[in-house]
């Protein structure tokens, strides 16, 4: 456990060290969702209704923005090599490496809704369903995310490939967390929104270290 | 020659119905052809192949 | 069973097979076409419309059945390490994005003079399409390595995360669409059908199953032929 820990810290000192990969998710996450309005025009009746869509679809696409490096500056400078030999199980890195992305872009997503929420106008019966669904959702996209990371490792046009991997299997988590928002402000209720979104999560984590750990074993043969 | 028209008319329908029958023999023949012609290109290349190795 | 799966042998027994699958292939599909153009009867409802359910409802069900094969090769590929299922792999996704391309457009063809619209976000033609970017993105990663046992290793191992993700995506597509869709929508393909649409309709899918058996044994053979071109070429290179 202390090693996964050290894991985790060593990930965000990296993170820290190589200057605010956090800051950069959550200026693009901003900067779309404003967009939006120029878009679509500013009534604020219009963006109430897309509201709760808009920042989730923002949020997949900005937690996607940082997972090209998730394993690229491990694997490039070799230290995946070196991870790979420690007796902690390469399943229970991916797990470490998860929670490392996590913090710095799923969590400081999910702070910065309400705040996005408030710009939109949406309805205030579902910041809750928001602000817990983002808790829930974000880190299932940091780990089908980590799959996806660990595939495209050393292919060519990585970035791209990564998107298009990735978020075809990012759908569910819109769908649920969407629908979390919508009814709760439609009075019926999060929670079987929620509830759902918590099996992903579960799920998610019982088989992406599994399917990760393959992708990076089969990349350093 | 008017049952002919009738056929091809498919009951006012003409224009989903040949779209989506060409969208077929489009798909299904260009994989086909697709195929074949790889299959005999690899097929040369290799007998080449086997015949300067012997 | 991995008797027949030797590369060798996989040549000698798929060169024999191969003329008959494409005979049958040839018999049914231009027997299927006849009945469904001029024998089957125009539906009550859609007219000659319906006809398109003949190349669509097949394509649907290759687009399906083309990916469980993909999958199941590949986890052959990944416990078991064979190249020919690697193989088969690989060379079935092409097929199957293309009969998910024709599902795709002959639903749209169908869905304007029935629907009124080009495009519904019905919750079956929204998982065939995520299904079609699924199909993408393994053709776009299988071919994204310099190595080709990279691309195939890495493909292999997203067929599978795509087979677990297929019917949770399924589940929320559906879930959305009860949120969203309007009751009364005109369903393609009623539960109950006549006899003499369903003989013209499984002739259609059984030649399309044996359309995508032929040209996938076909491709089979020429990848396993540059196969050993490649280790060919390596040896002249040696010798020089």
């Amino acid at each position: 456990m202390s090693a996964f820990r050290l894991l985790i810290a060593r990930d965000l000192r990296l993170a820290m060290r190589q200057g605010g990969d956090a800051a950069m998710v959550v200026a693009f996450f901003i900067l779309t969702v404003v967009l939006f309005p120029f878009g679509v025009g500013p009534e604020p009746e219009l963006l109430q209704r897309i509201a709760a869509g808009i920042i989730w679809v923002t949020a997949l696409l900005a937690a996607l923005l940082s997972l090209e490096k998730l394993f690229q500056t491990d694997y490039e400078d070799g230290s995946l090599e070196a991870l790979s030999l420690l007796p902690l199980p390469l399943e229970f890195q991916v797990l470490a490496k998860c929670v490392a992305h996590w913090l710095v872009t799923g969590l400081p997503l999910t702070l910065v809704a309400p705040l996005l929420a408030l710009l939109l106008h949406l309805d205030p019966a579902g910041y809750g369903a928001l602000m817990l669904g983002m808790a829930l959702g974000t880190p299932i996209l940091s780990l089908l995310g980590a799959v996806g990371a660990a595939l495209t490792l050393g292919a060519r046009r990585g970035g791209v490939l990564l998107s298009l991997l990735v978020l075809p299997l990012y759908i569910p988590v819109l769908i649920f967390g969407v629908a979390a928002i919508e009814a709760s402000i439609g009075g019926f209720g999060a929670r079987p929104h929620l509830l759902i979104l918590t099996a992903l999560l579960v799920l998610a984590s019982g088989l992406v270290p599994f399917a990760a750990a393959a992708a990076l074993r089969q990349a350093l043969e | 020659m008017a049952a002919i028209a009738q056929f091809f008319d498919m009951g006012g329908y003409a224009r989903f119905v040949w779209p989506a029958w060409g969208l077929a023999v489009i798909v299904l023949g260009g994989l086909l052809i697709d195929s074949v012609v790889t299959y005999r290109k690899r097929r040369r290349e290799l007998d080449a192949a086997e015949e300067r190795k012997r | 069973m991995f008797r027949f799966a030797n590369p060798n042998r996989f040549m000698n027994w798929s060169g024999k097979l191969l003329p008959w699958c494409a005979a049958a292939t040839a018999i049914l599909l231009i027997v299927g076409t006849y009945l469904a153009l001029f024998v089957a009867p125009p539906d009550y409802q859609q007219g000659e419309a319906v006809r398109i359910m003949y190349v669509h409802v097949p394509a649907a069900w290759m687009a399906s059945f083309v990916y469980g094969v993909m999958a199941a090769s590949s986890a052959v590929a990944l416990i078991w390490r064979h190249p020919v299922a690697d193989i088969a792999a690989q060379q079935s996704a092409p097929l199957g994005a293309g009969f998910t391309l024709l599902c795709l457009v002959s639903g749209s063809l169908w869905g304007e003079p029935m629907w009124g619209t080009w495009w519904v976000w019905d919750a079956r033609l929204t998982s065939v399409l995520v299904l079609f970017f699924l199909y993408l993105g393994y053709i776009a990663l299988v071919n994204a390595f310099d190595e080709p046992t990279r691309g195939a290793r890495a493909g292999a191992i997203l067929a599978l995360v795509g087979v677990v993700n297929l019917p949770i995506i399924k589940f929320s597509v559906d879930w959305w669409n009860t949120l969203h869709q309007p009751a009364s929508v005109f369903r393609i393909g009623a539960p109950t059908i006549a006899a003499s649409m369903l003989w013209p309709l499984l002739i259609m899918a059984v030649g399309f199953t044996l359309f995508y058996v032929t040209l996938l044994l076909v491709r089979m053979r020429s990848a396993l032929m540059a196969a050993k071109l490649r280790a060919l070429r390596l040896q002249e290179f040696q010798a020089a």
